[in-house]
C-alpha cells in the first residue's frame, strides 16, 4: 500500500488528491448542507451576493450556492458510471485481442479505426439525436466512445505480458485462457490501465459537461453545474457568480484529475504520449 | 595535440565518480596507455566500466559525478573542461564506438551525411568525400556499393556497427573507446568485426580501450587487461599473465567460470550477488563472496599493490595464495548410465509463425531423440529457430508438420491438448530471468502453482514442499515470502528452475536459461544444472548460442542453421572434428581463452596508488 | 496506397455507425421531427418524403451515394415545416465556411505555438521554463471549452468590456468582416487545445532527446546546435506531427461548444441546433462531413510521417 501511494509525496499529487476530495466532498454532502432546496425560486432573479443568499440567484431567483452544492452529483456519477463501463468493455476486449491475437484481434483495431473518424462529441451528439437523451444514452455513448482507446492501450500492454516466461510457463501448465488472464496477464498490466485511467475520467467529464452544458444531455430544472453555466451564461454581467461558481467547480474538478494522474504517472514513470505514437519514432 | 610514440595516449589516476547521492560508482582507477595499445577493460554488471569508459570521454550520465582524479587523453586533462573544449576533443582526440549501434545511428540520416557530419564538426576544411571513401573503406564498407547512400535500417547489425566504427575513425583519433561493441552480434558478426578491429589498430596505430563483461573477447583482443569489481581494479596486468596465473581470486574465479569451448571443464560459479552501487561493503567489495576471505578483508579497503611489473593485485592476502589455474576435466555423466529407449523424439518437425512467408517455415525437417538422463544442445544464432523448437516440445508453440513423441506416445501440439502425466513431465525454464517469474507473486506462490495444477497436491502439502524446492537449487527456504522484484537475476533464474523441478519432470527444456545472467552467476547455475542431472536423472534439451556452454554441459549437440539442423552428434565429435562448413565456421569464431596474442606493444607500467583509509 | 484504403473502410464503416445511430435507433425519425401529437397521415407523408418507407439497406446506400456525389439530401425538418425542396447542401454551405475560417485561424496558431512551446519546454527539461510550461499547460489541458469561454468572458467582456462576448455573423457576410468577435472563440479553442499539443509534443521531444544517437552525437563532439536539430528535434517531428494531428482533431470536437457559447454560425451550431430538433438527414450529413475531414487529417499526418522517417518509406 506505500508503494501505491508513493505519488501522493509529489506537490501535484498531494493537491490533486486534495482538490478531488474536495469536489467529491462537495457533490457527496453538498446536498445535506445546501441552505434552500435546488429547484425553488427564493428570491429576485440574478440578484448579486447577500447574507441570505451568499452567491446570489440564477434567472430563475434560485438560490446559486445551493445549485451549486447539488449540481456536482450527477456530472461525477455519469463519468465515473461511464468510465466504469468503458473499462469493463475495454478491458475484456483488449484482453481478449491481446491474449488471443487471432480473429478479435484484427477486428478490434478497425473498430478502433472507425471510433478515431469523429470527435467524440460528435458521437454522443450523434446518438442523442437518434436515441434521444437520457442517464442511460450518456452513460453507454461516453463508454463506447472511450472503451476502443482503452482496449488498445490494455492489448498493447496484454501482447507485450503474454509472453512472458510466468504466462507461458501457466500456459504449458495446461492452464485455462481466464485462469492465466486473470491470475498472471491482468495484474501486470494495472500500471498502464491506471495511469490511463485519470485521462479517461478527465475526458469522461469533459464530454458529458459538454452535453449538458449544449443543453442537450440533462435537462432542467435539474441542477448540473454544466446545465447552469449554459442557462445562466447570457447574464453573466448581471450575477457573474451563477456562471462562474459552477465554472469554478468543474474547472478545478478536472484540474485535480489531472494533477492526480500526472503524479501517478510520473511516480510510476511513463509520460503521457500514448505507446502507439512511440513506435514511429523509434 | 597527440601524444609522441613514447608519452601514454591517455592517463588516468585516482579516478573517482560518484552519484548526486554521494554513493561511489568508480574509485580510485589508475592505468596508462601507451599508443597502439588495447586496454581491455573486464567486469561484470554493476562493475562501473560503463562509467569509466564514458569518464574518458569527460561524459557522465544524468545524476552522475567526476569526485577525484585526473584524465588525460592525448595530453589534456577532460575533467572540469567546458562544454566547447570537451567537443573539440570527442570524436578528434578520443572517440566511442556503443554497445547497441542500431540505437546509435540517427535514424533519419544517410550514414554518408552521418560519419561527414563527424569529420565537420572538427576539421571543417578537410575533404569530405576522399575522408568518407576512406573511413567507409577503413571498415570494408564500399563506397562504389552506395553503403554512404543508405539509412542505419538498411543496413544489418554487424554493418551498423562498422559504421560507428566507421564515424569513430573518421577523424583518425588517437584513442578509441569501445564499450561492449559486439556484445548484441552474433559470434560471426563479432568475429569479423574483432578483426577489423585489430587490422584498424595495426594500420592507424590508435590505442582502444575495449569494455567488455566476456573475458574471452577481452582475451583475443587486448594487450593488457584490467579487472574491474564494484567500482575498484581489482587486478591488472598483461593480458597472458593475468589470465594464465591470476592473482587475485575474483579474476581467478572469473577464469574458472567460463565456458570454454577449445578447453571444456567443470565450471565453478561464484556464489553471492555482485553488489550494486550504494551497498558497497566496508572492507574489500569481493570478501563476502571470496573464499579467500578472512575477517581483515572484511575491515579494510586493500591497496592496489605491485606484484610484478606491469602487473598490480587488490587484495590483502595475494602474496599468501597461490591460486592455480582451473583445471580441465570432463564433466559429462558417463555413457552407461543413460541408455534405453528415447525419452522423447522429434522427427520432420516443421514450424512456421503466422508472419512469415509461406516458402520460410522457422524450423524446417528437425529430427532428434534424447535418451533418459540425456543432455541434447541445440546451438545456433539468433533466428535459427532453436528457440522454436523448445517451445513446440514445452507445447507452447503447435508445429505445422512432424511428430513430438514422449515415452513411446505421440503428443499433441498444444500443452492444453496433453495429457496432465506429460504436462507434468515435460517442464521449460526460459531466457529471461526478468520475465519469467510473475513480479505479482510471491516466490513460494509460483512454486506452489506447478506442485497444485500438475501434481494435485493439497495447499498445506504443497506449502511444504516449496521449502524443499528452494533449498534444492541452493537457495534459502525463507525467500518464499520474497517477490522477485527482491531477487537478483540469478536467483529468479534458480526459482524458475525450482518452479519447474516441482512438477517432477523427465525432461527440463531450459531455452538459453543463462544468457541474460553475468558469467560468474551463469557458471553457478549451470553447475546446479549438472548437478540436478545427476540426482534426479533428469533429461535436457538446452537451448543456448554458446558454444562453450554446449562444451561444458551437453552429451549431444544439434548445430542449427536457418531453420535446420546442418550438424548433429555427441559433442566431442562434433566440436572436436566437425564436418560441416558452417559448425566450422562457428567454432572458429567462438571466442575462447586459449587463444591469445601476443601483446603487439610494450605494456607501460601501472602505478600502485596509496592505500585507501576504511570508510 | 493501403493507408489510403484503410482509410475509405474506415469512413464507409464511420457512414454505417452514423447511419444505425440516427435511424434504428428507438423512436422514428419522422415522428420524433413532428413531435408526439402529429397526424398518422403527416408521419407517413413525411416517412414518403424521407424515404422512410424503404427498406433500411436501400435508404443507407441512397443516401451514401448522395453523399459521395455531393447531393445532400433535404434537410428533413424543414420538409416537416412544409418545404418541398431544402437541399442540406444549401443550409450548411456558409455555416461551412464560417467554421473553416475559425477553425484555420486558430490551426494556424496552435501548431506552431505548441510545437514551439513543447520543444522549449522538452530542451529544457527540469529547468523553470519547463516548469512555467508544464504546469501552465496542465490547468489548460483540464478545462472543457465552455469552461474556458465563460472565463474569458466574464474578464474581458463583463469586466474590461474590451471585446464582444459573441460572435455573430450575418448571413452573406464574413467572419473577418469583424475580426475583434473572431477573438475570443479563437482563444477559447487555442487555449483547449494548445494544452495537450504541448505536453505531448514536449514529452515525444524528451524521449527523442534521451535516445542512444543523440548521445552518440554528442559524444562524436558534433556542435549542440547540430545535435539538437538535426538529430533530435528532426526525429521528435515525426512523432509531433501525429500529436499536431490529433490536435487538429480535437479543435474540430471543440468547434461544437465554442461555437454555441459564441453564437457563431457554424458547422458546430448547425448540427447541434439538428440535434436538438432531432433532424435527421442534416446530423447525418454533417456528422459524415466531420468524419471525412478526420480521416484527411490522418491521411495527410500519415504522408508527412512517411517523408519524415525513412524506414517508413519502404513497402513493409
Amino acid at each position: 500500500m506505500k508503494a501505491r501511494l508513493r505519488f501522493m509525496r509529489r506537490p501535484s499529487g498531494a493537491i490533486g488528491v486534495a482538490i478531488l476530495l474536495f469536489v467529491i466532498a462537495v457533490a457527496v454532502f453538498g446536498p445535506f448542507v445546501a441552505p434552500h432546496p435546488p429547484t425553488k425560486p427564493v428570491g429576485i432573479p440574478l440578484s448579486g451576493p447577500s447574507s441570505a443568499d451568499l452567491l446570489g440567484t440564477d434567472s430563475l431567483g434560485r438560490d446559486v450556492l445551493s445549485r451549486v452544492l447539488y449540481g456536482g452529483r450527477s456530472v461525477l456519477g455519469l463519468a465515473a458510471a461511464a468510465t466504469v463501463l468503458a473499462y469493463l468493455l475495454g478491458l475484456s476486449i483488449g484482453l481478449a485481442a491481446g491474449y488471443s491475437r487471432t480473429l478479435i484481434d484484427p477486428i478490434l483495431m478497425r473498430s478502433v479505426d472507425v471510433m478515431l473518424c469523429f470527435p467524440p462529441l460528435l458521437f454522443l451528439l450523434v446518438l442523442i439525436a437518434g436515441a434521444g437523451s437520457s442517464d442511460l444514452v450518456l452513460i453507454v455513448g461516453v463508454a463506447v466512445v472511450q472503451a476502443p482507446q482503452v482496449s488498445r492501450i490494455v492489448r498493447t500492454a496484454t501482447l507485450e505480458v503474454s509472453v512472458r516466461g510466468y504466462v507461458e510457463a501457466a500456459i504449458a501448465r495446461g492452464e485455462r485462457a481466464p485462469a492465466v488472464i486473470l491470475r498472471e496477464v491482468l495484474p501486470n498490466i494495472m500500471v498502464p490501465v491506471l495511469v490511463d485511467a485519470g485521462l479517461r475520467f478527465t475526458y469522461s467529464i469533459l464530454i458529458i459537461a459538454s452535453v449538458n452544458f449544449l443543453g442537450l444531455g440533462l435537462q432542467p430544472p435539474s441542477s448540473d453545474w454544466a446545465l447552469m453555466i449554459g442557462e445562466n451564461r447570457s447574464y453573466l454581467a448581471v450575477n457573474a457568480w451563477s456562471v462562474l461558481a459552477p465554472a469554478a467547480m468543474i474547472a478545478i474538478l478536472t484540474i485535480g484529475v489531472n494533477l492526480t494522474g500526472d503524479a501517478v504517472a510520473r511516480t510510476l514513470g511513463r509520460s503521457y504520449v500514448p505507446r502507439a505514437m512511440r513506435t514511429v519514432s523509434a | 595535440m597527440s601524444a609522441t610514440a613514447d608519452q601514454p595516449v591517455v592517463r588516468v589516476e585516482g579516478l573517482g565518480l560518484a552519484l548526486d547521492t554521494g554513493a561511489p560508482i568508480i574509485e580510485d582507477v589508475s592505468f596508462q596507455i601507451a599508443p597502439g595499445e588495447i586496454l581491455g577493460v573486464v567486469g561484470e554488471s554493476g562493475s562501473g566500466k560503463s562509467t569509466l569508459a564514458l569518464a574518458l570521454l569527460g561524459y557522465t550520465r544524468p545524476g552522475v559525478q567526476f569526485r577525484a582524479g585526473k584524465v588525460e587523453v592525448g595530453g589534456e586533462s577532460v575533467i572540469g573542461r567546458d562544454d566547447r573544449a570537451l567537443r573539440a576533443l570527442r570524436g578528434k582526440v578520443v572517440s566511442y564506438v556503443p554497445q547497441d549501434p542500431g540505437g546509435a545511428l540517427n535514424p533519419s540520416m544517410r550514414i554518408g551525411d552521418a560519419i561527414l557530419d563527424v569529420l565537420r564538426a572538427h576539421r571543417p576544411d578537410a575533404s569530405g568525400e576522399e575522408s568518407l571513401t576512406a573511413a567507409l573503406a577503413r571498415v570494408e564498407m564500399h563506397r562504389d556499393r552506395g553503403f554512404d547512400r543508405r539509412y542505419p535500417h538498411q543496413l544489418s547489425g554487424g554493418q551498423q556497427q562498422r559504421v560507428t566504427i566507421a564515424m569513430a575513425t573518421v577523424c583518425e583519433p588517437p584513442v578509441a573507446v569501445l564499450d561492449e561493441p559486439t556484445t548484441g552480434l552474433d559470434v560471426l558478426t563479432q568475429d569479423r568485426v574483432l578483426a577489423e578491429l585489430l587490422r584498424l589498430r595495426a594500420d592507424q596505430h590508435m590505442a582502444m580501450v575495449y569494455v567488455s563483461h566476456d573475458l574471452a573477447v577481452v582475451a583475443r583482443m587486448a594487450d593488457r587487461i584490467v579487472v574491474m569489481y564494484a567500482g575498484r581494479v581489482l587486478e591488472a596486468g598483461p593480458t597472458s599473465t593475468v589470465l594464465e596465473h591470476p592473482r587475485h581470486p575474483y579474476t581467478q574465479a572469473l577464469v574458472s567460470a567460463i565456458p570454454d569451448v577449445r578447453q571444456p571443464r567443470a565450471l565453478r560459479g561464484i556464489g553471492g550477488v555482485s553488489v550494486g552501487v550504494g551497498e558497497w561493503p566496508k572492507g574489500c567489495a569481493f570478501a563476502p563472496r571470496c573464499e579467500h576471505a578472512q575477517p581483515q578483508c572484511e575491515s579494510v579497503v586493500p591497496a592496489l599493490a605491485t606484484a610484478a611489473t606491469g602487473l598490480s593485485v587488490r587484495c590483502c592476502r595475494w602474496q599468501e595464495l597461490s591460486l592455480g589455474q582451473a583445471q580441465a576435466s570432463s564433466v559429462r555423466m558417463p555413457a552407461d548410465a543413460r541408455g534405453g529407449a528415447p525419452l522423447l523424439e522429434v522427427s520432420g518437425l516443421e514450424a512456421r509463425y503466422r508472419s512469415q512467408s509461406d516458402d520460410q517455415p522457422a524450423v524446417r525437417n528437425v529430427s532428434f531423440a534424447i535418451e533418459p538422463g540425456e543432455c541434447v544442445a541445440l546451438v545456433g544464432e539468433s533466428g535459427s529457430g532453436k528457440s522454436t523448437i523448445a517451445r513446440c516440445v514445452a507445447g507452447l508453440h503447435v508445429p505445422s508438420a512432424g511428430t513430438i513423441t514422449f515415452d513411446g506416445r505421440p503428443v499433441p501440439g498444444a500443452a492444453r491438448a496433453r495429457t496432465l502425466d506429460v504436462r507434468r513431465r515435460v517442464q521449460i525454464v526460459f531466457q529471461n530471468p526478468y520475465q519469467s517469474l510473475n513480479p505479482r507473486h510471491r516466490v513460494g506462490a509460483s512454486i506452489e502453482r506447478p506442485l497444485r495444477i500438475l501434481r494435485r497436491l493439497s495447499a498445506q502439502a504443497a506449502r511444504q514442499e516449496v521449502g524443499e524446492l528452494l533449498q534444492r537449487v541452493r537457495l534459502p527456504a525463507r525467500l518464499a515470502e520474497r517477490f522477485p522484484g527482491e531477487l537478483s537475476g540469478g536467483e529468479r533464474q534458480r526459482v524458475a528452475i525450482a518452479r519447474a523441478l516441482a512438477a517432477e519432470p523427465d525432461l527440463l527444456v531450459c531455452d538459453e536459461v543463462t544468457s541474460a545472467l553475468d558469467v560468474s552467476v551463469q557458471a553457478a547455475v549451470l553447475e546446479l544444472l549438472q548437478e540436478l542431472r545427476v540426482d534426479l536423472q533428469l533429461s535436457m534439451l538446452f537451448i543456448t548460442h554458446n558454444l562453450g556452454v554446449v562444451a561444458c554441459i551437453a552429451d549431444s549437440v544439434l548445430v542449427m542453421d536457418q531453420g535446420s539442423v546442418c550438424e548433429a552428434g555427441p559433442v566431442d565429435g562434433v566440436l572436436n572434428a566437425p564436418t560441416n562448413d558452417y559448425t566450422r565456421r562457428l567454432l572458429k569464431a567462438a571466442p575462447s581463452l586459449s587463444e591469445r596474442r601476443a601483446p603487439a606493444a610494450a605494456p607501460v607500467e601501472l602505478r600502485a596508488t596509496a592505500p585507501i583509509p576504511p570508510l | 496506397m493501403r493507408r489510403g484504403l484503410g482509410a475509405i473502410v474506415a469512413l464507409l464503416a464511420a457512414s454505417i455507425l452514423i447511419f444505425l445511430a440516427v435511424q434504428v435507433l428507438p423512436g422514428n425519425a419522422a415522428s420524433a421531427v413532428l413531435g408526439r401529437n402529429a397526424s398518422p397521415q403527416a408521419v407517413r407523408i413525411l416517412e414518403h418524403q424521407m424515404h422512410l418507407d424503404q427498406p433500411l439497406a436501400t435508404r443507407y446506400v441512397h443516401w451514401l451515394g448522395g453523399f459521395v456525389h455531393g447531393n445532400l439530401g433535404d434537410s428533413s425538418v424543414a420538409l416537416a415545416q412544409g418545404a418541398t425542396h431544402a437541399p442540406i447542401s444549401h443550409l450548411i454551405s456558409g455555416p461551412l465556411s464560417n467554421s473553416f475560417i475559425l477553425a484555420s485561424i486558430t490551426a494556424l496558431l496552435m501548431i506552431p505555438l505548441s510545437l514551439g512551446l513543447g520543444v522549449l519546454a522538452a530542451v529544457r527539461a527540469g529547468k523553470p521554463t519547463d516548469h512555467l510550461i508544464s504546469l501552465g499547460s496542465l490547468a489548460g489541458i483540464s478545462m472543457p471549452e465552455f469552461v474556458i469561454a465563460s472565463l474569458l468572458v466574464a474578464v474581458f467582456f463583463v469586466a474590461l468590456r474590451w471585446l464582444p462576448p459573441v460572435a455573430i455573423v450575418p448571413p452573406g457576410t464574413s467572419p473577418l468582416s469583424d475580426p475583434k468577435q473572431l477573438v475570443l472563440p479563437v482563444a477559447t479553442l487555442l487555449l483547449a487545445s494548445l494544452a495537450a499539443g504541448i505536453r505531448m509534443v514536449r514529452a515525444g521531444m524528451v524521449e527523442v532527446l534521451q535516445t542512444e544517437y543523440v548521445q552518440a552525437a554528442r559524444l562524436n563532439g558534433l556542435p549542440e546546435r547540430r545535435v539538437l536539430w538535426r538529430y533530435g528535434l528532426r526525429n521528435g517531428l515525426a512523432t509531433s506531427v501525429q500529436v499536431l494531428a490529433q490536435n487538429l482533431q480535437y479543435l474540430i470536437g471543440g468547434i461544437f461548444v465554442v461555437e454555441a457559447v459564441f453564437g457563431y454560425p457554424g458547422i458546430g451550431s448547425t448540427l447541434v441546433e439538428a440535434v436538438q430538433n432531432r433532424d435527421a438527414t442534416v446530423v447525418e450529413s454533417v456528422a459524415m462531413l466531420i468524419a471525412v475531414a478526420y480521416v484527411l487529417i490522418n491521411l495527410v499526418a500519415d504522408l508527412i510521417v512517411m517523408l519524415l522517417v525513412p524506414k517508413l518509406r519502404e513497402p513493409a
